[in-house]
């Protein structure tokens, strides 16, 4: 039993640990390792290209984290309020969203933008007022990278928040209003407060998604790269050490900001757990 | 509309609340005087924590009005009433330490006092609840009882016109809850705030109490001082609530202005004063007779008892648990039935405990038989 187990982990891990070790590798070819070295990671660093993509990732992913975090509370806090069968539709929603395959939101907003923008570029041109200068032409690029991941991740901040504010004690909103707070006041100094770390959770969460993903920014980037599209298009000309640092940055900044995110969620848990006691 | 007395802070007027088909609260009317300690006492689900509910703001009354300091506050919400309210389980707030807890209500204010008055102010209710210096702790770090009076000073501290208790003390164990309640009483005569407390502890309610309310299934069934309730309950559910009771069902025979003659049920035929003279009863009407276990007398030799309008019978001892301060015994009479009885140790000084099987004296004041209306 415990070498089976050992043997699933290491067929897990042990690709993602070859990549880590590649990366360090001083010579050219994956095939022979010829010794230590961080000349890769400079190498990384110094290119203008993954330079430009890592950028649009980095905003990309902080732009649409920012967003699914503000709607995901805001809807997560509303849905609080609905009961009964229109609940139940509003749930299922949410978890069909976060299991959609990504190539299926992927291709759907494609479909959905690029439709919407033969019919809206047009009508721009038909009413657009003079005084506001050009026309602008709505296109693929960062907005609608930015509004696909932000509709995919949201549904993931709706979900911990939501999670969150059930298990805060109701009692503690009703003890805020019976001490003179008005609700807009509840809000910010006990609700907010109650709920940030799953807020602040849902944020990292939903910025590790975007940042990493691939398959939705594929469909709508229009003509911008980020990071894994620009990893996937290097690919192809074969794999090089400078990938594999690109692989090891990406796998280690994730997974610190997915530790982080674990960790706000099971802090409050503690906190709580601590005053019931 | 009845016109609610010039001393009363709360005043519920034929206030009705409804959810949905189920009734909460039916038809309450009642006064709360201003500075008095008052208790609504009943089961769980009797409608007792919607009552105060409906004065913290939290619940709205379906029909009927709540009056507060003479101005009626239907559909005012919990945020604009001059009440506060100490809850269940004390609900402060885990990310505030307890000074700031405590200050949470006069931060509120608009305009927020100084920073120094909360500061003092937060000192000044933390002396009153003995928690001086606590100030930076935070909640977790204290116990049951400490959070308790944090809660307490917490809403103190607003100088509030109620003070309403959800059941505070339900949470502590024996021995702290009877401190509590010592310390609560004190603190009531002290602030001079009218208290309000919801409980399902009959003996919290009696303790603490100027007046309880007792409430069944969304009524009012009977308010008075702790001692008129436990004495003169108005009916058997009352009777059995409060404090331990013998019943025994019969039918009047004779009734006159100032005595019951009643038949029980088993044979016995027992003489019972009419306290209650706007009760004519018809006969053969049924009644509950109620005596109260401590106003048995229970001795080995006739010679003891008092004989003083006093009711004398045999009884054999069926069964005998001692509970410290005193003893209850099991006693059987053939026209009686089955009956409890508490004899106090003093009883037993140079005269040992009766024994299982043995056949002893019983007796009772006429005074001590009540007359229970069937409910």
């Amino acid at each position: 039993m415990r070498l089976y187990a050992i043997a699933i982990y290491l067929f897990l891990y042990s690709p993602i640990a070859i990549i880590v070790l590649f990366s360090f590798n001083a010579g050219r070819h994956a095939s022979d390792f010829t010794g230590l070295s961080v000349k890769w990671y400079g190498k990384v660093l110094s290119n203008p290209f993954a330079m430009e993509a890592l950028t649009t990732s980095l905003t990309v992913a902080l732009a649409s984290a920012i967003f699914a975090s503000v709607f995901g509370t805001m809807a997560a806090l509303g849905l609080q309020k609905v009961k009964g069968r229109v609940r139940v539709v509003y749930d299922a929603a949410i978890y069909v969203a976060i299991m959609i395959p990504g190539i299926v939101i992927g291709i759907a907003t494609l479909i959905a933008l690029v439709t919407a923008f033969k019919f809206l570029n047009p009508a721009l041109q038909e009413f657009w007022p003079s005084w506001l200068g050009n026309v602008p032409k709505l296109n693929m690029g960062y907005t609608s990278l930015i509004g696909a991941h932000t509709m995919f991740t949201m549904a993931l901040v709706i979900v911990i928040v939501r999670s969150r504010a059930a298990g805060m004690d109701r009692a503690l909103i009703e003890a805020s209003a019976d001490l003179y707070a008005t609700p807009w006041g509840t809000f910010w100094q006990i609700t907010f407060p109650q709920i940030f770390p799953a807020i602040l959770a849902g944020f990292l969460l939903s910025f590790t998604f975007s940042f990493d993903d691939f398959i939705i920014a594929f469909f709508v980037a229009g003509t911008e790269t980020t990071l894994p599209i620009y990893v996937f298009s290097s690919i192809r000309r074969g794999v090089t050490p400078e990938i594999n640092a690109i692989g090891t940055m990406v796998l280690l900044t994730s997974l610190a900001l997915l530790v982080a995110a674990q960790f706000l969620l099971r802090y409050r848990d503690r906190q709580s757990s601590k005053i019931n006691s | 509309m009845r016109v609610s007395s010039k001393d009363s802070v709360v005043s519920f007027q034929n206030v009705w609340k409804r959810y949905g088909e189920v009734i909460a609260a039916s038809n309450l009317n009642l006064d709360v005087q201003s500075g008095e300690f008052l208790s609504f006492l009943g089961p769980s689900g009797c409608g007792k924590t919607t009552t105060l509910r409906m004065i913290a703001g939290f619940d709205q009354p379906s029909e009927g009005d709540v009056i507060l300091k003479g101005k009626r506050v239907n559909g005012v919400p919990a945020f604009k009433r001059p009440v506060n309210m100490v809850f269940q389980h004390y609900a402060l707030f885990p990310h505030l330490n307890v000074a700031d807890n405590v200050a949470y209500g006069l931060k509120q204010r608009s305009p927020r006092p100084p920073s120094k008055e909360i500061e003092s102010r937060v000192s000044e209710s933390l002396e009153l609840v003995q928690l001086a210096g606590y100030q930076n702790r935070r909640i977790w770090e204290m116990s049951g009882g400490q959070q308790q009076r944090v809660a307490l000073a917490r809403a103190l501290i607003n100088k509030p016109e109620v003070l309403l208790l959800d059941e505070p003390l339900a949470a502590l164990d024996r021995k702290l809850r009877r401190e509590m309640q010592i310390e609560l009483q004190n603190l009531q005569r002290n602030v001079g705030i009218t208290f309000i407390l919801v409980t399902h502890d009959q003996e919290e309610a009696l303790s603490m109490s100027d007046r309880v309310c007792i409430m069944r299934e969304g009524e009012i069934i009977q308010v008075g001082s702790p001692r008129e309730l436990y004495d003169n309950p108005l009916n058997r559910y009352i009777a059995d609530f409060i404090g331990k009771s013998n019943f025994f069902d019969g039918v009047v025979q004779k009734s006159s202005a100032n005595d019951l003659e009643i038949r029980l049920n088993n044979g016995a035929q027992i003489v019972a004063a009419n306290s209650r003279q706007h009760n004519t009863y018809a006969s053969a009407a049924p009644v509950t007779i109620s005596i109260r276990p401590e106003q048995l007398m229970l001795s080995r030799r006739v010679s003891q008892l008092p004989d003083e309008k006093a009711i004398v019978i045999n009884a054999a001892v069926r069964n005998r648990i001692f509970l410290g301060e005193h003893t209850e015994y099991l006693l059987y009479n053939e026209q009686f039935g089955e009956f409890l009885a508490l004899s106090p140790r003093q009883n037993e000084i140079g005269e040992p405990p009766f024994e299982v099987n043995e056949d002893i004296h019983i007796s009772w004041n006429q005074e001590a038989t009540l007359v229970l209306n069937h409910d």
